[in-house]
């Protein structure tokens, strides 16, 4: 196959681009290029945007002896990841930009870029796994690696998209990918890890948002309704939140306090107690399958957060809409995170949060 | 991974394959020793090589010796000439702080003059260009004209990189020496592919490079008028008329002068042979991909454009992907724009020419040397329809994303 190698700078994207040339792919590596001043993204192993990120690509590229291009990726990423992100941040939700980053750019516009240049497949170095089924469907598995396992993040794709992808580490624990990169005399071996945002380059996402918002005054209330101070914009806030609220006087019963609710219109702030923040069941929308949809209730296993826990649950599809029943509650969830769906380690599918319901407090 | 057997290089604007004279005189004094500052018998052996090297190039691009200063490059001699002669001229006069270029010059030349602009308060007149890439003089007169008391220097390159585009050279040296303006001019391009004449030209300093005419990366000079003055980049050993310090690299000093023997030697063959090539290269790129557009001037000739660079546009396609399939195939050549991180950004000097930023990012650079030959142009030929409609492909899907 003629594939194209997403290569970030970072280890498993060149031991996963080196794995596919072992496997007698014809590769050609691409870095992308997702911010138009590539100074102001952070660099890191995941960061995907600096001069210097480049730069490890193309050395990497160059020891595996393959060509090696840089792809501007920049407006589509402005469009379609950095815009939505603070889209759902002023409508008050939480959304994950690496899942939409591989929903709309790694497996879509480049995915589409190279199908329309007479490339086969996309090979990323995400840890997950694929499987054909007997009936010919392409099951995406979790990793090997539970504690790498970024099916998560993949859920959004589609058969159509997994149908050219190649995730060469699925079956590998990331010790032995920084040992076969070591051993490969890929240089970036000993580079660290990066779970940030990647176009948020100190991490603060609320001073981020707030450059980019401006301040939106409003209020933090409790559960009765009663103002405990005013806020500059409530994007400074994630359902779940305990720390940097800033309150002053303490709870009646001297308990902490989290954010339970984000108002977007108003920009009101609701805290209360740690038991408030448990939910028992989640509205979803905007659902992707990665194959059929399920026709009856399916019992199976859900995950709200990359890296969070596997809740177990119920999922009932209705029109456009899921309906998921926690069997495990979950807390802190928020509106615009994803729910992914998973039958054992199969990922079956993901869709968007969009309520909330608490347990009933009886 | 399926390599291509040969290679079609059409980018000897980037640079040129070294030519056997110029590789055999550098191999011979990289294995001799000898610093030309030195007054011994091997420093005395070095230093006659060195200037037996500068007479060459003086009298091959009709300067005297004593104007030939080597230096690292092309982007070197543009800086001291324009940084030099910026800094000195306002030494002697508080007012002169005004320097006039052109709206295409190569980044080597753009950045020193935009960097003076921020960092050392110089104005700076930006002369406009017509839709081939040429520099409109009587805007170039207007700017001079505003004020010529305050110009510290007027620079415009010899012939575009982008475009081959040559400049009217002739016009803006008149219009400077008439207000006695020292005027600079980058021939970097036009060395070893237009005749050159530093004293007919009547320019001030004139840059020219060793690896666009068959000599090695890593040397170039900078022709400067005996009498001018400028201030030097580089403190040290003032090895180079005190313009210049630096120990000088014989070998590369070397290599440089049989480049410029060679080249400049056979330089009326050579041109023919090329802009054969040429119309063969740009009439069968029309052929076989209709829409295609040929940008800059279309007459041939040393008043006109250079004989070996074809510049097009093709409507709807990203010169990059265009790039990238040709390169599977063996096929290499520019997308003709500065890269930032790799990335092709969209060419100054189609901007300037009133191109949109689309066509800017739609356009590739295939320039000849005097390795070309006919089988190169046909393989550009034989792949470019299906290459033209992948990209075009790319594009869409890209433009419905």
């Amino acid at each position: 196959m003629r594939v194209i190698a997403a290569m970030s700078g970072g280890v498993d994207s060149a031991v996963a681009a080196a794995r596919a040339v072992d496997a007698g792919h014809d590769v050609t590596g691409v870095h992308l290029a997702l911010s138009r001043n590539p100074r102001s993204y952070r660099s890191g192993a995941r960061g995907c945007c600096s001069i210097e990120d480049a730069g490890d690509a193309r050395r990497a590229a160059d020891q595996l002896g393959i060509p090696f291009y840089v792809w501007d990726m920049s407006e589509e990423f402005a469009d379609n990841v950095v815009d939505d992100f603070i889209a759902e941040y002023t409508a008050g939700r939480t959304p994950n930009p690496c899942l939409r980053c591989n929903e709309k750019i790694k497996f879509a516009a480049v995915l589409d870029r190279a199908l329309a240049l007479g490339f086969d497949a996309v090979a990323t170095g995400h840890y997950a796994q694929l499987e054909t089924a007997a009936d010919g469907t392409i099951e995406m598995h979790r990793a090997i690696d539970m504690g790498k396992d970024q099916s998560y993040v993949l859920g959004v794709l589609t058969q159509e998209q997994l149908a050219h992808s190649l995730f060469p580490l699925g079956d590998t624990t990331k010790d032995v990918v920084r040992a076969e990169a070591a051993r490969r005399g890929i240089q970036v071996a000993t580079k660290p890890d990066s779970h940030d945002i990647c176009f948020i380059p100190d991490g603060d996402n609320a001073g981020w948002l707030g450059e980019k918002l401006g301040p939106r005054p409003g209020t933090i209330v409790d559960e009765d309704g009663t103002v405990l101070r005013e806020h500059d914009g409530a994007y400074a806030f994630t359902i779940g939140q305990r720390r940097g609220l800033r309150l002053g006087i303490p709870a009646d019963d001297g308990k902490p306090r989290f954010v339970l609710d984000i108002e977007p219109v108003s920009g009101t702030v609701t805290v209360g107690s740690r038991e408030s923040l448990v939910v028992d069941a989640l509205d979803c929308i905007k659902p992707l399958w990665c194959g059929a949809a399920p026709a009856d209730a399916l019992d199976c296993t859900v995950q709200l957060r990359a890296h969070g826990d596997e809740h177990r649950a119920t999922v009932r599809v209705s029109g456009g809409d899921v309906r998921v029943d926690l069997h495990d509650p979950a807390s802190g969830i928020a509106p615009g995170q994803a729910c992914v769906i998973y039958d054992g380690t199969r990922v079956v599918g993901s869709a968007t949060i969009s309520r909330t319901a608490r347990v009933a407090v009886s | 991974m399926n390599k291509p057997e040969q290679v079609a290089y059409l980018d000897h604007a980037a640079t040129t394959p070294m030519v056997p004279e110029a590789i055999a005189a550098m191999a011979e004094e990289l294995a001799r020793t000898g610093n030309a500052s030195s007054l011994h018998a091997s420093g005395r052996t070095a230093r006659r090589t060195v200037e037996e090297a500068r007479e060459l190039i003086a009298e091959r691009f009709g300067g005297r010796p004593s104007e030939v200063v080597f230096c690292s490059g092309g982007t070197e001699a543009n800086n001291l000439a324009i940084k030099g002669l910026y800094w000195s001229r306002l030494a002697q006069d508080q007012a002169r702080n005004r320097i006039v270029f052109s709206s295409i010059e190569h980044h080597a030349l753009l950045d020193p003059v935009t960097w003076l602009a921020k960092h050392e308060g110089a104005e700076i007149d930006m002369t406009p260009v017509d839709a081939t890439g040429r520099i409109l003089v009587d805007e170039l007169r207007a700017a001079v004209e505003r004020d010529p008391s305050t110009v510290s220097a007027v620079t415009t390159m010899w012939a575009n990189n982008e475009m081959g585009t040559i400049q009217p050279i002739a016009e803006v040296v008149r219009i400077a020496r008439e207000h006695e303006i020292p005027v600079h001019s980058d021939a970097v391009q036009a060395a070893g592919y237009v005749p050159l004449d530093f004293a007919a030209s009547q320019l001030d300093a004139m840059t020219i490079t060793a690896h666009k005419l068959g000599g090695p990366v890593g040397i170039g000079a900078l022709l400067f008028r005996r009498e001018l003055e400028a201030t030097p980049l580089l403190h040290g050993g003032g090895q180079e008329r005190d313009l210049r310090s630096g120990t000088l690299s014989v070998p590369l000093i070397a290599a440089f002068a049989a480049a410029v023997d060679v080249t400049v030697g056979r330089q009326a063959e050579t041109v023919e042979r090329i802009e054969r090539l040429r119309r063969r290269l740009v009439e069968g790129i029309v052929r076989v991909v209709p829409d295609a557009i040929i940008n800059g001037d279309p007459e041939p000739g040393a008043e006109h454009r250079l004989p070996n660079i074809a510049h097009v546009t093709f409507p709807g396609c990203e010169g990059d992907a265009m790039l990238m399939l040709l390169d599977a195939q063996g096929i290499e050549c520019s997308t003709g724009s500065a890269c930032a991180a790799g990335v092709p950004q969209p060419s100054h000097v189609l901007l300037a020419m009133g191109y949109d930023d689309v066509a800017a990012r739609g356009s590739l650079r295939f320039s000849l040397g005097h390795t070309s030959t006919e089988a190169d142009v046909d393989r550009l030929l034989e792949a470019l329809p299906a290459v033209h409609q992948r990209a075009q492909k790319a594009s869409l899907v890209r433009g419905a994303s």
